[in-house]
């Protein structure tokens, strides 16, 4: 997961995956095959490197992307000041918590950014609440007010 | 919004870790919450259609495929022009992302978010200067956020309690 560490190598299949399932997976009783066949290979081969590049974390999921907030629940953005000595301690107290989905470090003196991804409105508090308790931190909330554009696919 | 329904957040539940690797993976959904396949593919196809679905899809590591350099531009744009400045800045193609967030001053003067992800640094700061001339005087200032570590990447999880 380092930014650092290249992952295994991907070959130029394993791109086109890639690219063909960041979006429009087909909801049939064979998706994968029907997948396999667009990109001329078979279903098994398919299923084979989705499971390689999960481990690898190359994909780190595959599945549905749930607008939680459609669903009542809510996404917020937050982010910390941690101090260098105790970044590893944070960043495992900080992580502990399921409701954090993603967490990412930053140059800047807000060093951590995460998101926070509750089942209720309230719940965001409460994990704000537990966050602040458990490393003695203030957290920084930037709830979204406006979203403009949101597409997260990237070429492979 | 409206509270799920029982299936909507039973499916989120068996399937916010990942769709099943198996040939049939909607039967084997089926099978595992006790409904039918087709109530499953129904339901999911009205959860895309709603939009309570983004997409079903690959989630990649950026790094992994590429993108190692990831900023995350920060602007304090004049609020009475953040509307259309904020759906100029998410039309353009190298954006992933854009948000209107508040301020927290005095720390962060900074009200807009537009994700840039690149192969290197350089063009990462080469598509913030596109922004900034986009902005022009309406903003006041701006910084860039690069990641160098992913500390986590799971996405959501809900029902942990149950």
């Amino acid at each position: 997961m380092n930014a650092r560490s290249p992952a295994t190598p991907l070959d130029e299949l394993d791109r086109r995956i890639i690219n063909a399932l960041q979006g429009g997976f087909p909801i049939s009783d064979e998706p994968y095959r029907e997948v396999a066949d667009s990109l001329g290979t078979t279903e098994s081969e398919l299923l084979a490197r989705l499971q390689r590049m999960l481990d690898a974390k190359v994909l780190t999921r595959f599945g549905p992307m749930f607008q939680i907030e459609r669903l009542g629940g809510r996404f917020v953005l937050a982010a910390l000041a941690v101090p260098e000595a105790r970044f590893a301690e944070v960043t495992a107290l900080v992580n502990a918590l399921p409701e954090v989905a993603h967490n990412y470090r930053r140059e800047h003196p807000l060093n951590m950014w995460f998101v926070l991804a509750t089942e209720t409105p309230d719940g965001i508090a409460q994990a704000i609440a537990r966050i602040e308790a458990a490393t003695g931190l203030p957290v920084f909330a930037f709830p979204k007010l406006r979203e403009f554009f949101v597409d997260m696919r990237l070429k492979a | 919004m409206n509270a799920p329904d029982d299936l909507d957040r039973r499916l989120v539940i068996a399937t916010q870790a990942g769709l099943p690797l198996v040939p049939r993976p909607y039967d084997l959904l089926a099978e595992q919450l006790g409904v039918s396949a087709s109530e499953v593919k129904a339901r999911l196809a009205a959860m895309l259609e709603g939009g309570r679905i983004r997409r079903i899809g690959a989630v990649p590591n950026h790094y992994a495929i590429g993108y190692t350099a990831n900023g995350m531009s920060v602007w304090d744009v004049d609020d009475a022009h953040i509307q259309a400045l904020g759906e100029a800045i998410g039309r353009l193609d190298f954006v992933t992302h854009c948000y209107e967030r508040p301020r927290r001053l005095p720390d962060w003067p900074y009200n807009l978010f537009a994700m840039v992800h690149a192969g290197d640094r350089a063009t990462v700061l080469a598509r913030v200067g596109e922004i900034a001339a986009l902005l022009g005087p309406a903003c006041r200032g701006h910084d860039v956020l690069f990641s160098t570590e992913i500390l986590k990447k799971t996405g959501l999880r809900i029902g942990n309690d149950g």
